[in-house]
């Protein structure tokens, strides 16, 4: 059973600060009276309303559908009458508000109609996928990309393995720890699934060794339910063994290429609270409406809670106890990656794994920031062997051609870094800063090249009206005092040839052909007699007439 | 008989490497006029707004590859324009014109209850960016307008606004980190 492990490169051995929080069993968190869910909680698109204000919605109902290829639809946490659907604050670090549906619950908690699958093995991988995609499953681990696109290797691509991801690297969190130890049946049915989905030749589970319990649990539940195609892997203890290139790494010796996605060397993950989403989507007809969340750090009792997505955050602080006297701010994640919240009355949503209420300690336990005295400890540590000094210098100075050209963009902001830098440098604050610039930047190109498109197209049309107008002037001009026109150049030349031709047939209608003078009697007679006969033949084919004259002859 | 091939293979070698010279001359100096007003139009911002003096963001191009206009007379740029100008055609930055702080972005708004339907707005939009017909109710396609204000003037009974662009989740972005550093004593 044991598997050859591998390494990567820097990381570091934290604190992990677990114990706060991981004693108690997960609890299901009070229902509020008022859910908020934001119609984007994921990656991509955000997702199209299908509901209005007034409706009376069950628990599970489609509040709004996933719009194009990424994207996420979501879900009724609890039953109840849907109140407004507006902007709202929401978990987000700018603090800027987002649409969200606000749903007033009516206490009763009752389920819409489920469809549960009995034999998932019935089904093709894609119909499979479409139940998670319809379920709103997106990576629970904290990114949040919708996870049925993850379940679909494409035609071209084989996938060798299916990693499920129990590494929880971060400190202060035990949400997918405790999961592994309460529900392990949930995430390997779901893990049967996933593998199904994606046709996969083998599936792991790989946990970092300072979870023995739920190592022990996951492995118990296999040995009952007598499955051996799924393996568990017992990965070291570092940070950020949960980043997917450093798991994928360690477990299968493969390096994701720079830029690239682990399909690309037949490998897929996923998180163990995904796994576990897709099995309760798919098994028990539930699409995601809730997930456990850790609270820990400066709260009373911390602990993990099953909490409905659309759940403000600051009624959950009650649940653990409330606020110790010396919280300054609250994190949403955790301390490496986590980011400080800005509106307690922000709901918690599908990627919102802790909530870490940061002391005055905490904060303070960093000291002074100094200039960078160009120690390369930060190289060292980071995982992704980038060159983090380097990055900071040109990020600072805006050089954000340099500063993609040291792979800025594989960065995964882990913030192993700014953590041992001597000089205390807010590290990855500046790369923050620097991706969403370039973003920035990026966006405003694409604007500035419609808007050169379109003034060239503009610019064209006008000439193109001005050199029409122009000609029609020119004809009409010519029209009217044709004779001088002396140009050399077709247009005039026809135009001349025209006003020949008009006079030339005016003359003609005026004048008596000479052969017509000094006619017999007889002559006259039979021309008369012409004449007549024509005119009646040919009394509706007027355009003839002018030939006819010939004929006359 | 050996001192003529010397003298040969000595021309010859003359020949190709003046040949290699005069190649890569021809490559290295090559006078490229209308590139120069591209690559110059691809830096300014494309707002169309006149405001340098010029009749848009190609002509002020053109007057800048002549050598005839200033590298600091674009607003909308502002500094990162003069900047990449800089950088591109290797002359000095010069300080922009007036107070060169970035403006937010502005989008024209047509309050649609007062529009009488004029279409002067229409004939003024460098873009295109604005709908409707003679005697009908106008309006602007956000995504399409640059923010330029040569709509604002013309309409006679004042009904186009010009409102800052709204920040979102997806436009927003991390602040420069403020850092003070201190010096060890
Ligand atoms: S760890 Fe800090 S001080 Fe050392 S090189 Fe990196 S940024 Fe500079
Ligand atoms: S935050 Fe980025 S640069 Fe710093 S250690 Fe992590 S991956 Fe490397
Ligand atoms: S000022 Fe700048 S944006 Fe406006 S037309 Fe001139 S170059 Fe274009
Ligand atoms: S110029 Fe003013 S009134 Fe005329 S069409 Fe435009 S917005 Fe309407």
């Amino acid at each position: 059973m044991s598997r050859q492990l591998s390494n990567f490169p820097g990381g570091l051995h934290l604190p992990g600060h677990k114990e706060l929080s991981v004693g108690e069993a997960v609890a299901a968190a009070e229902i509020p009276n008022r859910l908020i869910i934001p119609l984007h909680q994921h990656i991509g698109a955000a997702a199209e309303p299908l509901v209005e204000a007034g409706q009376k919605v069950l628990k599970g109902e489609m509040l709004a559908k996933a719009k194009g290829f990424v994207s996420a639809a979501v879900h009724a946490s609890s039953s109840g009458t849907i109140l407004a659907i507006e902007d709202r604050p929401v978990a987000h670090p700018s603090g800027l508000p987002a649409l969200c549906i606000v749903l007033e619950t009516d206490g009763e908690d009752v389920w819409c109609e489920r469809h549960p699958v009995e034999d998932y093995h019935s089904l093709d991988p894609s119909a499979l996928r479409n139940i998670i995609r319809d379920a709103g499953i997106v990576g629970l681990g904290g990114a949040g990309f919708p996870a049925y696109i993850k379940l679909n290797p494409g035609a071209r691509t084989a996938v060798d393995t299916l990693i499920l991801n129990g590494a929880e690297c971060e400190p202060y969190i035990t949400c997918d720890d405790r999961l592994m130890r309460e529900r392990a049946d949930e995430i390997i049915a779901g893990a049967r699934i996933m593998r199904h989905a994606l046709q996969a030749s083998k599936s792991l589970i790989a946990i970092e060794d300072n979870k023995p319990e739920a190592i022990a649990s996951v492995r118990e539940a296999l040995e009952r339910l007598d499955i051996d195609d799924i393996e568990v892997v017992e990965v070291p203890t570092r940070y950020p063994m949960g980043g997917e290139k450093q798991l994928i790494k360690v477990v299968t010796g493969k390096e994701v290429p720079s830029q690239g996605l682990p399909l690309d060397i037949g490998v897929v993950c996923h998180n163990v609270a995904t796994a576990a989403a897709v099995h309760r989507s798919v098994e028990l007809g539930e699409p995601l409406i809730s997930r456990i969340v850790t609270l820990t750090g400066g709260v009373e009792r911390p602990r993990n809670l099953e909490v409905r997505i659309g759940t403000p955050i600051e009624e959950l602080l009650p649940q653990a106890g409330g606020l110790s006297a010396n919280v300054e701010r609250l994190i949403v994640g955790g301390p490496m990656m986590g980011f400080t919240l800005q509106h307690r009355e922000a709901p918690v949503v599908k990627t919102v794994n802790c909530i870490l209420a940061a002391t005055r300690e905490m904060d303070a336990s960093r000291g002074p920031v100094r200039p960078c005295i160009r120690c390369g400890a930060c190289a060292e540590a980071c995982p992704v062997s980038l060159l983090p000094q380097q990055l900071y210098w040109y990020a600072r100075a805006k050089d954000f051609d340099k500063v993609q050209d040291y792979n800025l963009f594989d960065c995964i902001e882990c913030g192993c870094c700014a953590y041992v830098c001597p000089s205390n440098l807010p590290l990855v604050q500046f790369y923050r800063f620097a991706k969403t610039e370039i973003w920035s930047q990026e966006r405003e190109k694409k604007a500035s090249d419609l808007a050169r498109e379109r003034h060239e197209f503009r610019t064209a049309r006008i000439e193109r009206e001005k050199a029409e107008r122009a000609a029609r002037m020119a004809r009409k001009k010519a029209a009217v005092k044709g004779d001088q026109g002396t140009g050399d150049n077709a247009k005039k030349d026809a135009i001349k040839a025209a006003m020949e031709r008009a006079k030339a047939k005016k003359e003609g209608a005026g004048t008596q052909p000479k052969n017509t003078e000094d006619l017999t009697k007889e002559q006259r007679r039979k021309l008369a007699e012409a004449k007549a006969r024509r005119e009646k033949a040919l009394k509706d084919q007027a355009p003839n007439g002018a030939s006819g004259g010939k004929e006359e002859k | 008989m050996l001192d003529m091939l010397t003298a040969i293979l000595a021309i010859a070698g003359l020949a190709i490497v003046f040949g290699l010279l005069l190649g890569y001359a021809a490559v290295r100096f090559k006078v490229e006029e209308d590139p120069v007003v591209d690559q110059i139009d691809s830096i300014l911002p494309q707002t169309q707004c006149g405001q340098c003096g010029y009749a848009g963001c190609r002509p002020y191009a053109e007057a800048i590859a002549a050598g005839e206009a200033e590298i600091n007379l674009c607003p909308p740029g502002g500094e990162n324009t003069m900047l990449a100008l800089a950088d591109l055609l290797g002359r000095d930055p010069i300080a922009l014109d007036e107070e060169g702080k970035p403006q937010p972005k502005m989008v024209a708004v047509i309050d649609e209850d007062t529009c009488i339907g004029c279409t002067l707005c229409v004939q003024a939009c460098p873009v295109d960016a604005i709908l409707g017909a003679a005697k009908q109710m106008h309006t602007v396609i956000e995504s399409e307008c640059t923010g330029c204000e040569l709509c604002v003037d013309p309409c006679p009974v004042d009904c186009i606004e010009m409102k800052p662009l709204e920040e979102t989740i997806q436009t927003w972005k991390w602040p420069y980190p403020v850092v003070v550093e201190q010096r060890k004593r």
